[in-house]
């Protein structure tokens, strides 16, 4: 490749080929998992041998790459973001705020952090920016080949472990990679398959419209309207009869009956291996802010409109207290169906909303205190008579 | 900060694992279990960095389940320790070592129970009783003190709920000469 020539990186490539360093009497443990595919073009670079290249001529690439320790970077990698995810009995969540920020600059208040890997998979990212773009790539390349290859999607669990296996060799360097993978596992029929993509066609187009949802000004945490079509309610409604409705009590029963096969899942992976499976799950600065929202929220049988409100409030209260978080807020919600993707919402607006209603609760109250006080006063000075003659 | 116990009795042993997964100060599972089974009566208790854990305890549980297969007979306690202790030391001098705190617990029809400790440097010693952790510095002594070789299971359960620290729970099994039984997760009673 022209860019190797011109660093010089093909000279220094004999020695880090991956068969030198993979010790082989590990037996298959340090395989790399590119070697899953050995038909592609995809070489992937290893991470740089830190201790070996000291005696080396140095060239462009190990100027660069070998002198950056932990301790002497060029600039400071910031990981300001709030991303969320969770299940509930009718899919997956999956919501983030749309700052990218670079130490005290906002890089971006419009980048996408939200990406959809296939029909039924979204993955939010966090991290370092050009790091998470690159992975993200490669996971869906490595999904499209597994699902070529095999005739059926991989399962969310699946994708988590399969990212994990990728990056585990990057550990120790620099990348910085929190992934948390939001989708629906499960069985496919041709149907569900084509409604799939029809709705996916059908969701560009509504995007392009840019129909703005509407949100009810009186409740605090405001209901939502997704944008809805026609198809999608009455698929909804097919969803709504495969799903059982369940109560609270029954969460863990329920999610051992969806554990087998199918059902929403959330998953989270970070380069620094740590990959965790669950129902609630948050990443990043505003993380704190957004768990606490979450946490008191929750509730399995929670219905569509009641997540969608608490995603969004979780994520407006982490951009409110986080400097690192802000701008808009992105909601997906993922079901059997697929995903469905809500329109961007500028969280500035929802701001000044909250401090209107706070007005008019505080003038309310004034008003009502005023009006007791009012009453006592009448009352009070049939007492104090009473105290003075007795 | 993560914690294993171990403590053997005279034919059994019992572990307990606490059921945090943290990154950094938010705790992202509290059901994260920490336990993973080599074989039917091997247990193998992992902590230590986020990544490292996982990675190389499902290698050696997959190595020891791979033995099986092509053997037809499972790998005894002992032999499963050993070859844990090889392949933490094995990778200790290399680019990447594994930084990994395990206790291998496990019974045997020929030798009775075993609790095996090691460390990230791979250090293995069996001993009767062994803890990972901060924890540790409390519990050890603690079972110094009260420790009878012949303690029977129930009266170990109960010294082990003794000692639970600031965790709010833990996932306990016990493995005997039947394999590898759940006890009840053990949440934090205040004042023990």
């Amino acid at each position: 490749m022209a860019l190797q020539d011109v660093c010089g990186f093909l000279e220094t490539l004999d020695d880090i080929s991956p068969c030198t360093y993979l010790p082989n009497e590990m037996g298959y443990m340090r395989r790399t998992p590119f070697e899953f595919d050995r038909d592609s073009a995809f070489h992937f670079l290893p991470p740089p041998q830190q201790c070996s290249r000291k005696n080396r001529a140095p060239t462009l690439f190990s100027s660069t790459f070998s002198s950056l320790s932990p301790h002497q970077q060029p600039f400071q990698l910031s990981h300001g973001t709030t991303t969320l995810g969770f299940i509930f009995q009718d899919g997956v969540i999956a919501a983030a705020d749309t700052r990218a920020s670079c130490k005290g600059l906002i890089c971006c208040p419009i980048s996408q952090k939200i990406m959809p890997i296939h029909s039924h998979l979204v993955v939010n990212t966090s991290g370092s920016g050009a790091d998470c773009m690159l992975w993200e790539r490669i996971l869906t390349r490595e999904m499209r080949l597994y699902q070529l290859r095999h005739r059926k999607r991989l399962s969310v669990n699946g994708a988590a472990k399969l990212l994990s296996m990728m990056l585990h060799p990057f550990k120790g360097t620099n990348v910085c990679v929190a992934a948390t993978l939001c989708g629906w596992d499960g069985e496919e029929t041709q149907e569900t398959l084509q409604s799939c993509m029809e709705i996916a066609d059908v969701k560009k187009a509504v995007e392009q419209d840019s129909n703005v949802s509407a949100i009810s000004d009186e409740s605090a945490q405001g209901s939502v309207k997704m944008a809805s079509i026609n198809e999608q309610d009455e698929i909804s409604k097919d969803t709504q009869a495969l799903n059982p409705t369940v109560s609270d009590q029954n969460t863990k029963n329920v999610q051992s009956t969806f554990g087998g096969r199918s059902g929403p899942r959330v998953c989270y992976v970070c380069s620094d291996g740590l990959q965790l499976k669950g129902e609630i799950i948050s990443v990043g600065s505003g993380s704190p802010y957004a768990y606490a929202v979450l946490d008191d929220g929750w509730r399995w049988g929670m219905t569509v409109d009641e997540a969608v409100a608490l995603a969004r409030e979780a994520v407006f209260r982490a951009t409110h207290w986080d400097a690192y978080s802000g701008n808009n807020v992105d909601l997906f919600h993922i079901t059997a169906h697929g995903w469905r993707r809500r329109d961007r919402e500028d969280l500035k607006e929802e701001y000044y909303r909250e401090r209107e209603r706070e007005k008019k609760k505080i003038k309310e109250r004034e008003k009502e205190r005023q009006k007791r006080e009012g009453d006592e006063l009448v009352e009070g000075e049939g007492d104090i008579y009473s105290v003075h003659c007795g | 900060m993560e914690y294993l116990i171990g403590i053997q009795g005279p034919d059994f042993v019992l572990v307990a694992a606490d059921n945090v997964a943290a990154s950094s100060i938010i705790q992202m599972k509290h059901d994260y279990d920490k336990m993973f089974k080599l074989s039917e009566k091997i247990l193998l208790l992992c902590v230590g960095e986020a990544g490292d854990t996982v990675q190389f305890a499902e290698y050696i549980q997959k190595n020891v389940q791979l033995y099986k297969m092509r053997n037809g007979y499972e790998l005894s306690p002992a032999a499963a320790a050993n070859f844990t202790r090889k392949n933490l030391a094995d990778y200790l001098r290399s680019r990447t070592p594994y930084h990994v705190n395990l206790l291998l617990a496990g019974y045997d029809e020929a030798d009775g129970p075993g609790l095996y400790y090691m460390d990230y440097l791979s250090a293995l010693a069996k001993a009767p009783f062994a803890a990972h952790g901060y924890g540790a510095f409390l519990t050890l002594s603690i079972l110094d003190r009260y420790y009878r070789p012949g303690d029977s299971a129930l009266s170990l359960i109960r010294l082990n709920k003794r000692f639970i620290l600031n965790l709010p729970s833990f996932t306990v099994r016990l493995i005997d000469k039947d394999g590898i039984h759940d006890m009840e997760k053990l949440p934090v009673a205040p004042g023990g």
